[in-house]
């Protein structure tokens, strides 16, 4: 669509909208846009404007710190940068692969994870936009709202998030920034009782997110034409897939699939990400944005996250899931599906597939005993691990010195495969949305509402009760205000 | 005219902390009658196999009317010792605080926790918050030996790194140089690095750190959450497996 609205033209000359912060947590991001005298878009951006500068200050640390200290990035899915760090980290320690045993216990922690992140996401942030309408009142266009409207739903949320959390509590010791993982393997079993409470209560999780995916599936049918096109970004497709063309999070290849459909690449090896991957810097936001390199700038970067995987996949491992894939697949008549609110649905996908992972895990006993830690393997000097986090794929990469010390640090995160796709999101709902018109609470909310629909870090951290706070102010070209709207 | 019958033997002495009768013989410290009798004074350079330091002052009292470090006052008979009082627990906290901001006491990322004696203070003495402004110190990790790291931003000047090293290994590793605020820990070599000295993991003097300033390499997070020392107790009741250390 739109890169020229990256960048306009005579930019002094035009009015500029500022909405800062668009959220709080997880670096502040604001979106930016500059309109000429009849109120049309010239330009949009969604800035990230927090530097957080993680991979500075890991380096100089001793690498067994990093896989507890990395995951302090994020309040959200600490789980996954915990993991991503052990995973690059197994073979500095000597410990790649890991045992058996830990790898079902990472994959059961990741699992737990994706479930508490996408029910989080969906319940809690999206879902108030998605039933009550975007320019519904704000005062019942949140969580509360939900809970009063929607008491059913709203309690599944609750409940299946909890679900989520108490597995990572049990493989990590705390619902949230634990150690379980550690470079070589996992520190701890699933003790027998966590086991059977777990196990008790995966059942019924695994029915609450089939009417999670109903939910979805409905919401998107009654309004086929805008789940089709709001924030539609046609791009290619980037995400981890098994050996055998199975969707998996924790671990797998790259494959890239054009916007059509086509595989563009397969069987990428994560640890040579650089070999293709380039991330581009711009001077306006703190955020990267990648692309790959023998596409270029224009052509070359994605999406990633749950509307990439889904789709990029060949098929799902668990039944379920696969034959909500399926109905999915179907709606969209067999074509890759681009628009931003069809996240939603593959999210919720996503998380049926995890809840019938975590379940089948549940009934291995061997989960409980035997090796977890392996560290008499060949001690690398570096390490490079992806893994496909509740957002998307998120790639680590460390270089250890001799003296067991991180001497280099590199991480894309899943929010920022998504840049350049979420920045093009919003210029596509600024420009059929805001253009030529005067601002209102429910307009800007339609921003919102597309950069939501990626669950970027920056507006799922914040989990500001179904609003984010929001200053806005109209300014005239020599800056003077001329209205301001403040939303809190 | 004939004294008393006294149950106690002749030497032993008694005087009261917090209102609770203490004995003690001649030569014993405050703080070591307090822990004989199983009563807790906070430390954290105090190590009964060290002479007393009486660096941290955590341990300070109210005795006689002074404000006295319990690890260096031998107890005096009929003494009342106050400790955990609203205003001594208070300064407690602020000297903890002071601690905390002096370094980089980063809980979170740091793998001493819940093995760490200065956040199972934090913990005791309800240390919500640093009260005081940061100085986050610049000092480089030295991961120059192969089983040992010390980092120095995490370094309270206890001391006990450097009496374990004089008084027990006899290698002389660590010492202090500097006064007041430029008081800081130093490593007994040329180079200045860990790995230029005689040290080793097993030594007393690398084993011995209460916080996380010298710790071996590659251990890490092992120990799970739930099973760390002062996951199963506070600071304040001794340690299962580890009742004869301070």
């Amino acid at each position: 669509m739109s890169l020229e609205l990256e960048t306009a033209a005579q930019r002094d000359t035009l009015r500029r909208v500022a909405i800062d912060p668009v959220s709080r947590v997880e670096g502040h991001g604001k979106v930016t846009l500059l309109l000429d005298e009849a109120g049309h878009v010239r330009e949009a951006r969604l800035h990230i404007v927090e530097f957080r500068g993680f991979e500075a200050f890991i380096e100089g640390r001793p690498y067994w710190e990093v896989p507890v200290m990395v995951q302090r990035l994020c309040g959200i899915c600490p789980v996954s940068h915990h993991l991503a760090a052990a995973k690059a980290l197994d073979g500095i320690a000597g410990g790649a692969p890991v045992p058996p045993v830990a790898d079902k216990l990472r994959r059961l922690m990741h699992y737990g994870q994706i479930m508490q992140s996408h029910a989080l996401h969906f319940y809690h942030l999206a879902s108030p936009d998605l039933l009550f309408g975007f320019e519904a009142p704000p005062a019942t266009r949140n969580i509360a709202g939900l809970a009063a409207a929607y008491p059913h739903v709203a309690r599944q949320g609750v409940m299946l998030r909890r679900f989520g959390q108490e597995i990572i509590q049990a493989t990590s010791g705390k619902r949230i920034h634990g150690t379980g993982a550690i470079p070589g393997g996992m520190n701890r079993h699933l003790s027998p009782q966590d086991q059977a409470s777990l196990r008790a209560q995966a059942d019924q999780a695994v029915s609450w997110s089939q009417e999670a995916v109903a939910l979805a599936a409905h919401l998107s049918c009654s309004q086929p034409l805008l789940y089709r096109e709001f924030g539609q970004v046609r791009s290619p497709l980037l995400s981890l897939v098994r050996a055998d063309g199975a969707l998996d999070f924790y671990d797998g290849t790259l494959r890239l699939r054009d916007a059509d459909g086509r595989i563009l690449h397969e069987g990428l090896d994560p640890a040579r990400y650089q070999d293709y991957l380039v991330e581009e810097v711009k001077p306006w936001s703190y955020m990267k944005f990648p692309y790959f390199a023998a596409l270029g700038p224009q052509r070359g970067w994605y999406k990633v996250g749950p509307l990439a995987r889904v789709q990029n996949c060949d098929f799902i491992p668990s039944p379920l899931a696969e034959h909500a894939r399926q109905a999915f697949i179907a709606q969209g008549d067999g074509s890759i599906q681009h628009g931003a609110l069809a996240y939603h649905w593959a999210r919720m996908i996503e998380m049926l597939h995890a809840a019938e992972v975590v379940r089948d895990l549940l009934d291995d006993p061997a989960l409980q005993e035997g090796a977890i830690l392996h560290q008499g393997g060949p001690h690398q000097r570096e390490g490079i691990s992806a893994i496909e986090a509740p957002r998307g794929t998120l790639l680590h990469h460390y270089r250890v010195g001799e003296d067991d010390l991180v001497s280099h640090c590199n991480l894309i995160v899943s929010t920022t495969h998504n840049n350049q796709a979420m920045n093009e999101a919003i210029r596509q709902v600024a420009l059929r949305y805001l253009d030529g018109r005067s601002l209102t609470e429910g307009l800007l909310n339609h921003i919102e509402v597309a950069i939501r629909a990626f669950d970027p870090c920056l507006s799922c951290a914040t989990h500001a009760l179904g609003q984010m706070p929001l200053v806005v102010e109209l300014q005239d070209a020599s800056g003077a205000l001329l209205e301001r709207k403040l939303r809190t | 005219m004939t004294a008393p019958f006294d149950p106690r033997p002749p030497t032993e002495h008694q005087f009261l902390l917090d209102g609770r009768p203490v004995p003690f013989t001649e030569g014993q410290t405050i703080l070591q009658a307090a822990r004989a009798a199983g009563l807790y004074i906070p430390s954290l350079c105090w190590d009964p196999r060290f002479a007393p330091h009486g660096s941290c002052k955590l341990c300070v009292v109210k005795a006689a009317g002074r404000h006295v470090s319990a690890c260096a006052t031998q107890a005096r008979e009929g003494w009342e010792v106050e400790s955990s009082t609203p205003e001594i627990n208070d300064m407690r906290r602020g000297l903890l605080q002071m601690l905390f901001v002096s370094g980089e006491h980063f809980c979170p990322g740091c793998e001493k926790s819940g093995h760490c004696k200065l956040q199972a203070l934090g913990y005791e003495f309800e240390m919500l918050g640093p009260r005081f402004p940061h100085f986050h110190p610049q000092r480089p990790v030295d991961a120059s030996h192969p089983e040992l790291v010390l980092d120095l931003t995490r370094c309270v000047l206890c001391e006990l790194c450097v009496r374990a090293s004089r008084e027990v290994d006899h290698t002389d590793v660590f010492g202090v140089e500097g006064r007041g605020i430029h008081k800081r820990l130093v490593v007994n070599a040329p180079s200045g690095q860990l790995a230029d000295t005689p040290i080793a993991a097993t030594d007393l003097a690398a084993r011995i750190c209460p916080v996380g300033a010298i710790l071996p390499k590659g251990r890490g997070f092992a120990v799970p959450i739930g099973e760390r020392p002062y996951d199963r107790a506070t600071i304040r009741a001794p340690i299962p497996g580890e009742e004869d250390t301070p």
